[in-house]
């Protein structure tokens, strides 16, 4: 008892002071979960919207595979990506193995399923009266679209918090692809297991602190999202 | 000389089930129609197929502009309007909401604060203007889809039961409204109701749906 007293005292010890070492994992982690999240958004939320409005082929088969692929397990996603990085697979040329590059890839195959999926479930239960509405009010196919789209935008914004979510906690494809090389690729969740094996407690105490802050602040601005989007009308 | 609207020969079936059975009618520009009917007679399904919402099965729905026949395109659909029983508001704002139609044909702003707020004046919700949408009573919600849809200034305009399921202070300014519109436009109005006493009052012509074609009353 008394060693985890002392370890959580100097685990605040290292926020309170600011500890360089700390705050540079800090700003890696969110540097690689951040653009990992932008990029899944940015390929994520036309897929789900295109799903959601236009009956394409295999329509439903890509949707039973973006169902599947949240669950994906991080380690199998970092070791299919390993073997098309590593030296002698398909990529290895690109060098991209053990640089934060690969660990920002790794994220982003695993909340790409995450954000479009919610996207489609999110667009797709837009009630259809206010697609109806937006044409009587003479939309454009591109405008009927973008006001359905518009009218989903906090329960996208909650899938996009979900998939923040899941990149930031975890640890088994960025360990895998990324090495945990000291300040290049060691972030948050890979330097909490790796000072935990090593029974350096503190650092690994205040990064958990640290972790549990963003995945609290992450469901505070998640619950936010889907209240804004409960406030939907669609009239009577 | 605004918009002429005539329907013709149109046939309309859902699932084998016959709605709209050789409905014809010719509305002229001007005037205000009260179509009356039990429910499931079709009424609805008419608006919509008016509104170029659906298509018919057969027959025709033909608008006419000084006499030459127009087609069934955007240019076309941004002159008429149809407000929906349930209304289908936005999640934002009200003055949003009824800047909708203006914002996506390219209004400048200027003009849209403008005519937003003569509309929303116009309706009672001047005060309400920045509150968000789903604030708003039904009553409220209902006039907010009115002014949605007078802000565009259409030349048919199209009314699916705008007093069902509100109360009598509502209903009475809804009313006042249609009323002004009356006077102050050149726009074909057609409106569904159920109350014989708002037909009589709100009507140049009052109409019936039966057996899927249009009557006059």
């Amino acid at each position: 008892m008394q060693s985890i007293i002392e370890g959580f005292a100097a685990a605040f010890r290292l926020i309170v002071t600011l500890n360089p070492e700390l705050w540079r994992i800090i700003l890696l982690s969110l540097e690689v979960s951040g653009t990992a999240l932008m990029l899944a958004t940015v390929l994520g939320l036309p897929v789900g919207a295109f799903l959601a409005l236009r009956r394409a082929p295999l329509r439903g088969l890509v949707i039973s595979l973006l169902n599947t692929g949240m669950g994906l397990p991080p380690v199998a996603a970092g070791l299919f990506l390993y073997l098309f990085l590593s030296r002698s697979g398909p990529l290895g040329f690109i060098g991209l193995l053990y640089t934060p590059t690969a660990m920002i890839v790794a994220q982003c195959i695993l909340a790409f399923p995450i954000v479009a999926s919610l996207s489609h479930a999110a667009i797709a239960n837009v009630d259809p009266v206010i697609r109806q509405a937006a044409i009587t009010l003479g939309a454009t196919p591109i405008q009927e679209s973008l006001a359905v789209v518009k009218e989903a935008r906090y329960s996208i914004m909650a899938g996009v918090m979900a998939g923040l979510g899941r990149v930031m906690a975890e640890v088994g494809a960025i360990i895998i692809v990324g090495g945990n090389i000291a300040g290049y690729t060691r972030v948050m969740t890979t330097t909490i297991a790796l000072e935990t094996d090593k029974g350096n407690f503190e650092l690994a105490i205040a990064l958990g602190i640290i972790l549990l802050t963003i995945s609290f602040s992450i469901t505070v601005a998640l619950r936010f999202f889907q209240r804004l989007g409960q406030g939907g009308t669609s009239g009577n | 000389m605004g918009l002429e609207l005539e329907i013709i020969h149109v046939f309309r079936s859902y699932n084998g089930n016959p709605i709209l059975r050789d409905c014809s009618f010719a509305f002229a520009g001007g005037r205000t129609y009260v179509l009356q009917g039990p429910n499931g007679s079709g009424k609805s399904t008419l608006f919509r197929t008016l509104a170029l919402l659906e298509k018919s099965d057969s027959g025709r729905v033909e608008y006419r502009d000084g006499g030459r026949i127009l087609a069934a395109d955007l240019a076309l659909r941004r002159r008429i309007t149809l407000v929906l029983p349930r209304t289908g508001i936005f999640n934002t704002t009200v003055f949003k909401n009824v800047a909708y139609g203006l914002k996506i044909r390219g209004v400048s702003r200027a003009e849209i604060e403008a005519r937003v707020n003569d509309a929303l004046l116009a309706v009672g919700l001047g005060h309400k203007k920045w509150q968000r949408a789903s604030e708003l009573s039904s009553g409220e919600t209902k006039r907010l889809g009115i002014a949605r849809a007078m802000v565009i200034n259409p030349e048919v305009f199209m009314l699916d039961e705008p007093t069902a399921n509100i109360d009598s202070a509502n209903t009475a300014i809804i009313e006042d409204i249609i009323l002004k519109m009356r006077q102050d436009r050149q726009a074909i109005i057609l409106m569904i109701t159920h109350d014989p006493a708002q037909a009589q009052r709100l009507g140049d012509d009052l109409l019936l749906m039966q057996d899927g074609k249009i009557i006059p009353a």
